[in-house]
């Protein structure tokens, strides 16, 4: 039975309380910039992006991060991943960099997308935003800002549903997948 | 598209419309990479492709070197006097000789038609067709498409002629293959002495008179005229033809404001088209190879992210 | 040693007895055909449910030796042959040295006759090396055995050294092939043009170099007399050419090979080097004349115009690979399959184009019929036997066909010459 974790008033209130610790840690919006990894990483990073507007009445740089390229399994797919544009129109160089995606759950994700970054320029600091973290790290990294720590099994999927690339109302559903999953 | 499935790039013949706009739009994120600071990504680290070229090219084989080393594969280069086809060594030998090194992907250019086909069906390895005798050359074609797409937003309706040496132009007939496929509407246009029997079964229309086809057309396509063909009796002399067919600023006053001049390069500069035209306003010479790279990183990482089921038991 | 044939459904050209009969052969000879069966005989065959047919003649195949033995020799070339049901073959010169000296005839029929498979015949050329510049000294090769004169693998080009072979051959009496192929026009096509060759981009050869060099040569013979015997006619518009020279009384005769009738130009598409031959496959339309110039008799003979070429030299690019496929195994199926189950000739119709017409045409005597006092040579078929091809089985040294994987119908079962069984399928 799939469970749902999280509907869309909870995410909202999830990432207005992400938005609000940005802006508290890094003493307003300076020098943030805001990079979410494709796909839901980028709708939840525009949302961020809005949200901290609100508050501060001021934009943030946002961009699109499209990691598929620095993934590290490549030579498992049996067939190559569709490829997407990534869309960092501003220079990240010396810049505080919030890197935005839905679920942390390896780290293998983040990891390519620090690589990613790294081609892009040197940002002052990279600071990780996650909506759900659901645990079963296998790289030494760890989120900055976390909307909800999720216990999970290895045999459970965390799926997010966004409205902008889902057509359906936002939540969070955890459900049991094949042995293999 | 379900999950692209071709292990090898041999022609367009080949390619459903589907997957070759997906290769189309696989490439606009490689343009993007392109035009980056570090214009590097590791998606083929580890992989290692070779090019055997039996034909010299400087262009084709450089764009395809550019692409390959912008994914990170290792690239080595078989081509020039070290390559020992027709010199006793029949295909398949050398076909397993280049196996027996671990390669990933060959990259091949022949005189021939048919050479990467019959590579293909001996490897393992992926096989990208750089051109095939007067046949083929899909990755050109791939990138001219992509600059129409580019410039005019899309391929299906829109008219293009190209305009030449038909008979000899493997760019000619892919492009012949693909544009039609994807709902261009093609004219072929040149002497008639290079213009080959039963094109129209291609599904082209044919003209010999270039004045009265321009109005119409988006795209102008030239292609290089070789100075061989006047001895080879196709042509009076170059001079004719230049006057007949080539493409000048008086032909362009004729033409579409928005018309695109499109040429596979190199040009021969006063032949098939002026100066002036070659370096104005509606040339988009220089796209198509800047196109090429990112064109060919698309193939390159397509293919090679295929495994070849029909070959394992 | 005496050989007795039972039950022998006896087909010649000129009929096919329904009723079996028996046959005496001994000392080489049919001794004689009837219903008697009491004959003491060494060895009985019995042809129950099979046909028995002259021994098949081809006066068109290579064999390569002298000279690339690697591709075929006089003894491969002739278990190929007797397997395919020949019990004659005649030998395009176009070996290395040339046929155009009694030496070399003298030399290859010394090896014919220690093969002793079967009759090989060789051919001279009609231009020294095939050179095209000047004559052979065709009195000399008619007296070491030649019955023809060839330069196949290419025309006699210049009209003038035609014009003195026609004039010459027959003051000799001897029979010109003429392989047609202007090769100005042809200029190293690789395949037939048309709109295949133009969707491929391979280097192509219009037909009308064969037709133009038929259309010269019947003009030669009009003017001359003589005789000209065209080889492997493969387009509509020669056999239009022929057929009404014919009509005219001009004295031409012509050939066709299985895979003219059977293939065209679409099997290109695959880049297999055995689709490649010269004249190379054409259109649905030319096989579709192939098969009425067969069938009306303008085409006088099926011939296979055997070319073996070694695994190395085909596996190559398309255009560089040399012409030609192997033949004689499959000549006879191949005719049944798409000639005989088709309506398009009878058995008796087959027998005179791949047996008694040959033997007329290149003056073979005493073969190409079934008829006492003539040579026990006699091919024993299956007609209903469903067979496919494969490379294991052939007896050609080289593989080179594209017919591979083909099931057809129709088996040479036993093959005898001069009185022997030379070939028995198991």
């Amino acid at each position: 039975m799939p469970r749902k974790i999280m509907d869309s008033e909870s995410i909202k209130r999830a990432l207005t309380r992400i938005s609000h610790e940005i802006l508290e840690k890094n003493k307003g919006i300076g020098e943030i910039c805001i990079v979410g990894i494709r796909t839901r990483g980028a709708f939840l990073a525009e949302r961020i992006s809005q949200l901290i507007e609100q508050i501060e009445g001021e934009k943030v740089p946002v961009g699109i991060l499209d990691i598929t390229l620095y993934r590290d399994d490549l030579t498992l797919a049996s067939s190559q991943p569709v490829v997407h544009e990534t869309l960092i129109k501003f220079d990240i160089s010396g810049k505080k960099l919030i890197l935005v995606d839905d679920v942390l759950y390896t780290g293998r994700t983040i990891r390519a997308a620090l690589d990613a970054i790294t081609d892009f320029g040197r940002p002052a600091q990279i600071q990780l935003a996650v909506l759900i973290d659901r645990g079963h790290r296998e790289l030494p990294i760890r989120a900055d800002y976390v909307g909800k720590n999720i216990p999970t099994a290895a045999n459970e999927s965390v799926r997010v549903i966004l409205q902008e690339a889902d057509e359906a109302a936002d939540e969070v559903i955890v459900k049991k997948v094949g042995a293999n999953g | 598209m379900d999950k692209w499935s071709k292990h090898d790039l041999l022609d367009l013949q080949t390619l459903s419309a589907e997957e070759i706009e997906h290769v189309l739009e696989t490439a606009k994120s490689f343009k993007e990479v392109s035009s980056r600071e570090v214009k590097k990504v590791p998606a083929l680290r580890g992989k290692t492709i070779v090019s055997l070229f039996f034909e010299p090219s400087t262009r084709t084989r450089g764009s395809f070197e550019l692409a390959a080393k912008r994914l990170s594969a290792d690239t080595i280069n078989m081509s020039g006097s070290g390559s020992s086809l027709s010199k006793g060594e029949t295909i398949v030998d050398m076909a397993k000789n280049i196996e027996a090194m671990n390669v990933d992907l060959i990259i091949v250019r022949h005189s021939v038609a048919g050479v990467p086909h019959k590579l293909a069906e001996n490897l393992n390895a992926s096989v990208v067709n750089a051109g095939d005798g007067c046949r083929s050359h899909p990755t050109q074609a791939l990138l001219d498409m992509f600059t129409i797409k580019d410039k005019l937003g899309e391929i299906k309706g829109k008219k293009v002629v190209i305009v030449g040496d038909i008979l000899h132009s493997r760019v000619a007939r892919s492009n012949i293959v693909g544009l039609t496929k994807l709902g261009a509407e093609v004219t072929v246009c040149g002497p008639s002495t290079l213009i080959p029997i039963g094109i129209e079964q291609m599904g082209v229309k044919v003209s010999y008179d270039i004045d009265a086809v321009i109005p119409d057309q988006d795209v102008i396509m030239l292609l290089r005229l070789q100075k061989e063909r006047q001895e080879e009796h196709y042509l009076s002399s170059i001079r004719e033809y230049a006057k007949t067919f080539g493409f000048n600023a008086n032909r362009l006053k004729m033409a579409k404001k928005d018309v695109l001049v499109m040429h596979p390069g190199p040009t021969n500069r006063g032949v098939e088209l002026s100066g002036e035209v070659a370096d104005g306003a509606r040339s988009v010479i220089l796209d198509q190879v800047t196109n090429g790279v990112a064109v060919r990183m698309a193939v390159l990482y397509l293919t090679l992210g295929t495994k070849d089921v029909s070959k394992e038991e | 040693m005496s050989l007795l044939i039972t039950n022998a459904v006896i087909v010649n050209a000129d009929k096919k007895n329904t009723k079996p009969q028996s046959i005496f052969i001994d000392k080489g000879k049919i001794q004689a055909i009837g219903s008697n069966t009491d004959v003491k005989a060494t060895k009985t065959i019995d042809a129950k449910g099979k046909l028995v047919l002259p021994g098949l003649i081809d006066i068109h195949v290579h064999f390569r030796e002298p000279g690339q033995e690697y591709k075929e020799t006089i003894e491969t070339g002739s278990q190929s042959a007797v397997k395919g049901g020949f019990t004659t073959v005649m030998c395009m010169p176009n070996t290395r040295p040339v046929i155009d000296n009694a030496m070399v005839v003298e030399g290859l029929l010394k090896e014919v006759n220690r093969v002793g498979l079967c009759n090989v015949i060789p051919i001279g050329s009609i231009t020294r090396g095939q050179k095209d510049q000047e004559l052979v000294d065709m009195f000399e090769l008619k007296k070491a055995g030649c019955l023809a004169l060839s330069d196949d693998g290419k025309s006699v080009v210049s009209s003038q050294l035609m014009r003195r072979a026609l004039e010459y051959s027959k003051m000799v009496d001897i029979l010109l092939i003429q392989h047609c192929e202007d090769p100005l026009i042809s200029a190293g096509g690789a395949m037939n043009e048309g709109v295949t060759s133009t969707q491929l981009g391979i280097k192509a050869d219009p037909y009308i170099s064969e037709s133009i060099i038929v259309s010269r040569d019947i003009e030669l013979v009009h003017y001359l007399g003589g005789h000209v015997h065209f080889a492997h006619m493969s387009c509509r518009r020669s056999i239009e050419l022929i057929r009404q020279a014919k009509k005219q009384g001009i004295s031409v005769t012509a050939e066709a090979c299985p895979h003219h009738f059977t293939l065209t130009d679409d099997e290109v598409r695959s880049f297999d080097t055995n689709t490649k031959m010269n004249p190379p496959l054409r259109t649905p339309d030319d096989v579709e004349a192939v098969k009425e110039g067969l069938k009306d008799g303008t085409i006088d003979l099926i011939v296979t115009d055997h070319a073996p070429h070694s695994k190395e030299d085909k596996e190559v690019d398309f255009e560089n690979a040399p012409f030609g496929i192997i033949g004689l195994e499959t000549s006879l199926a191949l005719t049944n399959t798409e000639l005989i189950r088709k309506n398009v000739l009878s058995w008796e119709e087959v027998v005179d184009k791949m047996s008694t017409r040959q033997a007329e045409i290149a003056g073979i005597k005493n073969k190409g019929v079934i008829k006492e006092g003539y040579d026990a040579d006699i091919t024993i078929v299956d007609p209903d036997e469903v067979w496919t091809v494969t490379v294991e089985d052939t007896a050609s040294k080289s593989k080179n066909s594209p017919f591979f994987g083909r099931e057809l119908v129709g088996r040479v079962k036993t093959t005898i010459y001069g009185g022997k069984v030379v070939f028995q399928d198991k």
